[in-house]
């Protein structure tokens, strides 16, 4: 039976693992070589890494990360933060990552995504979403708006229309996060989820919200989730991939506890 | 151990070649350089995307020269596309070929109220007998990304369910083929990648 995944996720700045709120009051949280194969040891189907300094100098700092954390890391890896044309994509699949996930730059350019899919198949590309419900629309969730520079400025497109032109153009995956929930650790918008998985055939990762197991199962069976992101519930030994997956499992949910 | 992994510019081979060095062996890539599949010791054909992209394999020489090392008893695997290419070809891309391995052919899930692509962790039903996937556990996960699948025969070593049952592993003989990555599945695909290594003409892997 196809399980649901978690999927670990590092916030990377300048070669380290960092984590704040809405990237605000930035903690160290260690070395992301360290800390993927932590999480891969521990049950985390998946990693993803994202380079929140994303800067031109910063680059060749991220694919010496990037090599280091998949040199000994033997599930899917995810790379995202700064990607904004095919090359760029290119030195990050080289540098050992299976997966891109592109953000404001395909919104810039949608060719992005099937530029990056021709030479690297569509597995490959992930399209991150960044959600904020439009509470002045009749439906706040199916109307429900895509933000860029870190949920501050509406691109001027709706969510589920955006999700469905990534598929076409070839995106892989959907990595939906909501603004709205993100940092809160009050639950995902199971809502908005559904709405955007029901709308595509490509899996989508829920994100942004978690603070609880009960929050997983949720987004799994109400928000229809394939995947979901856990960030800082892992940091600082929380929790594990492990103990969520076992309690997750208990709840009926259909996850990998691998022999 | 030299092990000659094909590249038929379909995906990045980073993975499959990081896994291998894991293991100790010793990947030598070709796109074209048939002389390297004239020596081989043991063959390697990963791939993504879209089955049409083989194409390449045969305007290269590349078809011809590892069915001649097949014949040859050289242990093969293929890898997603590379197994569904074993087969005679794929619904995916009806004028192109497959190697013919396998008379069947390959056809995407059917569809419905499940996603297609089925992207993400599935369990084996491993088969007995099966030397590629010797000490597999029954109902280890395995992490899948496609669209197209083999059918299930009489070779199929192991069974995944989605949508409908479908070869997840294809092995006779000297021929092996993996519809998921192994290089990308954790501990449970190390092994398999393992008994490969290991597969020999002489019996069973170590």
């Amino acid at each position: 039976m196809l399980t649901k995944r978690i999927i670990a996720c590092l916030d990377v700045h300048a070669g380290r693992v960092v984590k704040g709120v809405q990237f605000v009051d930035l903690v160290d949280a260690g070395d992301p070589a360290t800390q993927a194969a932590r999480h891969a040891r521990e049950g985390a189907d998946e990693i993803v890494l994202l380079d929140i300094t994303a800067t031109h100098e910063g680059r060749q700092t991220l694919l010496d990360t990037v090599r280091r954390t998949a040199r000994e890391l033997f599930v899917p890896f995810c790379v995202g933060g700064g990607i904004r044309t095919a090359r760029d994509a290119g030195q990050v699949f080289e540098a050992g990552a299976d997966k891109v996930s592109v953000n404001s730059a395909a919104l810039a350019d949608p060719t992005l995504i099937s530029a990056i899919g021709r030479s690297f198949g569509a597995q490959a590309v992930v399209v991150a979403i960044d959600a904020r419900r439009d509470p002045a629309a009749a439906d706040p969730v199916r109307e429900a708006q895509v933000f860029v520079q870190g949920g501050r400025k509406p691109a001027g497109r709706r969510v589920v229309e955006w999700a469905r032109e990534a598929e076409e153009r070839g995106a892989g995956e959907i990595l939906l996060t909501s603004m709205d929930a993100d940092g809160t650790r009050a639950g995902f918008d199971c809502d908005l989820t559904a709405a955007v998985s029901e709308a595509v055939s490509i899996p989508v990762i829920a994100s942004g919200g978690a603070g609880t197991v009960a929050h997983f199962a949720d987004v799994f069976a109400r928000g229809k989730a394939d995947a979901a992101l856990a960030a800082s519930i892992f940091h600082f030994g929380v929790s594990s991939a492990r103990s969520l997956k076992e309690e997750l499992a208990q709840a009926g949910v259909p996850v990998r506890l691998p022999c | 151990m030299r092990v000659t992994v094909i590249d038929y510019k379909a995906g990045n081979l980073t993975s499959v070649l990081k896994a291998l060095r894991h293991l100790g062996a010793d990947p030598v890539v070709t796109d074209g350089d048939l002389s390297i599949v004239e020596s081989a010791e043991r063959i390697v054909l990963p791939g993504v995307g879209h089955f049409a992209a083989t194409e390449r394999l045969d305007s290269t020489g590349l078809t011809a020269a590892i069915r001649a090392a097949i014949a040859r008893g050289v242990p093969f695997l293929g890898i997603c596309v590379g197994m569904q290419w074993l087969y005679s070809g794929s619904t995916e891309a009806l004028q192109q070929p497959g190697l013919g391995h396998f008379a069947e052919q390959c056809t995407r899930f059917t569809e419905g109220t499940e996603k297609i692509p089925h992207v993400g962790w599935n369990s084996l039903e491993v088969r007995s007998g099966s030397r590629l996937l010797q000490g597999v556990e029954p109902g280890e996960f395995v992490y899948f990304t496609h669209s197209f699948k083999g059918p299930v025969t009489a070779d199929a070593a192991a069974i995944t369910h989605y949508i409908e049952p479908f070869t997840a592993a294809v092995e006779r003989g000297n021929v092996m083929g993996v519809q998921f990555h192994p290089e990308k599945s954790g501990e449970a695909g190390l092994k398999i990648l393992r008994n490969f290594l290991a597969w020999s003409s002489e019996g069973a892997a170590c």
